[in-house]
């Protein structure tokens, strides 16, 4: 019955095709505008993902998201490294400021001063230059992206120099880093060296990055070290990298309107599949319904022809999710090299997620026909 | 002539059938009582609305009865109930119907396999079979045509190989020739009785189509839910034409 109900839905190409467009549409739509989503969201964390190094950032309690984050003075980082289970607390220095460009242009950058002896929270991955030239007077590293914004359509060069705050910075390194949601450069340096790039201030360290003796409870060890925050002058919050990632995610998501923006075309992706679809789908049925009044006269049952129309909408629903997650990974790898676009793409749980979807569209489309079966009467071959 | 309950392939006995609407019952079936011999050709003829397509679709076990008894093959078909009388109508009943209902998007060859399908039989066996039909339909060279491709002769013929591929015992036919020109009429007549008539095997035949009574071998008259006449002879089939069966 599998063969004679496949053959009924491929034999009329042009509701098939109708099926398939509905399907893939629905697929191709919602699986890139949540792939978008997701990577965008993703990138308002990139900086914190992206360091390696670290197994907890401790901030000011009242920090809501990495780009909003009060000064600690340097006591702070000696409170927590005396806390039993940290092996390290080094400072990050994580701000933006305005570069001035030798051709007299002006970008906004985003700055990561490091911890001068250990250089924690640099990036991994160069594609010219190395890390230890961060040790050099003026030195910073920009990431590949940041250069190009920096540099349109100029080639790759070392010791380019531009300023900061009337301060001379040069590029020793260019590297790899995910892109921060703002698509702004991100250059990296020593802490000394960014505290002459920004403006004095009494404290500039705003992250404490955190490692723990290996084995240790990354949990206990945030819940120890705001323990002892709580006795000093000001509370800190000590976040898992992954913690602290979706704190600020969760920002993005509830303080702008990018999930409603999402929301809504990833919801229409869902109606007009589903519209299509189903109104295909259902024309199909009708318009074979003496077709399957003949099959039940012949000896199909209610339960088999059941089996029929939901094996018909899982064949649709299964070449149509391939085609639209086939066009959507096309569309992200033509435009992998896009800086706008660049690090967007799926996921296996998207994958599924899509899927699923999917066979609840043609699960429904397949509801609405399947009445009309049900309730017909094999007698009406007659009539 | 009178038939033995043995040499019956079906036997109705006061048989009522009401077709409720709301609080208002119309009774369509008015004890009828009917029997369909083996070994023979029983033409069903009547006016329309006289209760011809509700007698069928009982004898089919497609309606139940409101009363009375409907014996196919020896089983009380109003009796069965859900998958036992779809499995019984899918292995002994074989359907022609006045407007094919071939699916098109399978081949004459494919069509005609769909009762074995259905009754669980190899794909590859029912194609095999299918196609021996066809060849006994005259249909050999057209096996692997789309309905669409086939003339309204042609696609009875298929619609006869697919009523007769899974060898059901009763054959039922829904005015066969109607959409038939007379020539095409009387060809798919003989072809039922080359194919389908014989020893432990019936035909059922509803028509309006005088010009193929000749073709049959009994014929019950109906009119207003009753059954008004058996005729046995086929002299008096044209008498009957001439009373104005329609």
């Amino acid at each position: 019955m599998a063969w004679l109900a496949i053959k009924m839905l491929v034999g009329d190409p042009v509701k098939y095709l109708g099926i398939l467009f509905g399907v893939t549409f629905a697929t191709l739509l919602m699986s890139q505008q949540i792939a978008i989503f997701v990577s965008l969201l993703k990138r308002t964390a990139s900086q914190i993902l992206d360091v390696h190094d670290a197994d907890i950032w401790v901030m000011d309690k009242v920090t809501r998201f990495i780009d909003e984050a009060p000064a600690l003075p340097d006591q702070d980082l000696y409170r927590v490294r005396s806390v039993p289970g940290v092996v390290s607390a080094v400072r990050l220095v994580y701000s933006q400021l305005g570069a001035r460009l030798p051709h007299g242009g002006y970008r906004t950058v985003i700055l990561m001063g490091l911890d001068d002896p250990s250089l924690s929270g640099a990036p991994t991955r160069f594609i010219a230059g190395s890390l230890q030239r961060l040790r050099e007077p003026d030195a910073v590293v920009v990431d590949k992206a940041g250069y190009t914004y920096l540099f349109p359509n100029e080639p790759l060069e070392l010791d380019r120099v531009f300023e900061m705050n009337e301060r001379r910075a040069r590029i020793v390194g260019i590297c790899e880093a995910s892109q921060p949601f703002t698509t702004l450069p991100v250059l990296f340096s020593r802490y000394s060296q960014a505290t002459q790039y920004l403006p004095p201030n009494r404290n500039l360290m705003n992250y404490i990055l955190v490692r723990g003796t290996p084995g240790t409870d990354q949990q206990v060890l945030c819940d120890a070290i705001e323990a002892m925050a709580q006795t000093g002058p000001r509370p800190l919050a000590a976040l898992t990298r992954e913690q602290f990632a979706m704190k600020t995610v969760n920002y993005y998501m509830e303080s702008t309107g990018i999930p409603v923006n999402f929301g809504i075309t990833i919801t229409l992706g869902f109606i007009v599949g589903l519209a299509i679809t189903g109104q295909t789908f259902y024309l199909f049925v009708t318009e074979n319904i003496r077709q399957f009044g003949a099959l039940k006269a012949m000896g199909v049952d209610n339960t088999r022809l059941v089996g029929m129309i939901l094996l018909q909408g899982f064949v649709a629903g299964s070449t149509g999710y391939g085609l639209g997650i086939g066009l959507a990974a096309c569309f992200f790898e033509g435009t992998a090299h896009v800086p706008a676009l660049e690090g967007f793409g799926m996921f296996p749980g998207l994958l599924v997620g899509i899927a699923l979807t999917v066979m609840a569209i043609v699960t429904l489309a397949s509801l609405l026909s399947i009445r009309k079966v049900l309730v017909l009467e094999p007698a009406m071959v007659f009539r | 002539m009178s038939h033995r309950t043995v040499d019956l392939a079906a036997r109705c006995r006061g048989l009522v059938k009401d077709f409720v609407s709301g609080a208002t019952a119309q009774r369509v079936l008015d004890g009828v009582d009917c029997d369909i011999p083996f070994s023979a050709m029983t033409l069903l003829v009547g006016p329309s609305g006289c209760g011809k397509t509700t007698l069928v679709s009982l004898l089919a076990g497609l309606l139940d009865p409101t009363a009375g008894e409907v014996m196919v093959l020896g089983t009380d078909i109003g009796r069965l109930r859900g998958k036992s009388k779809v499995q019984f109508r899918g292995r002994n009943i074989g359907f022609v119907f006045q407007q094919y209902n071939l699916l098109p998007a399978l081949t004459a060859r494919e069509n005609a396999a769909v009762p074995m399908i259905i009754n669980g039989a190899p794909r590859r066996r029912a194609l095999e079979k299918s196609t021996e039909l066809l060849e006994r339909v005259g249909l050999a060279t057209k096996a692997d045509a789309l309905p669409k491709n086939l003339s309204g002769g042609q696609q009875q013929r298929v619609a006869i190989a697919r009523a007769l591929v899974h060898d059901p015992r009763l054959l039922l036919c829904d005015e066969p020739t109607a959409a038939l020109d007379a020539a095409s009429g009387r060809t798919v007549m003989d072809l039922l009785r080359a194919v389908a008539v014989g020893p432990d095997r019936a035909v059922l035949i509803v028509t309006h189509d005088s010009r193929i009574y000749d073709r049959g071998d009994r014929m019950i008259v109906m009119a207003d839910g009753k059954v008004t006449a058996t005729l046995e002879e086929k002299s008096m089939f044209a008498g009957h034409e001439q009373t104005g069966a329609t």
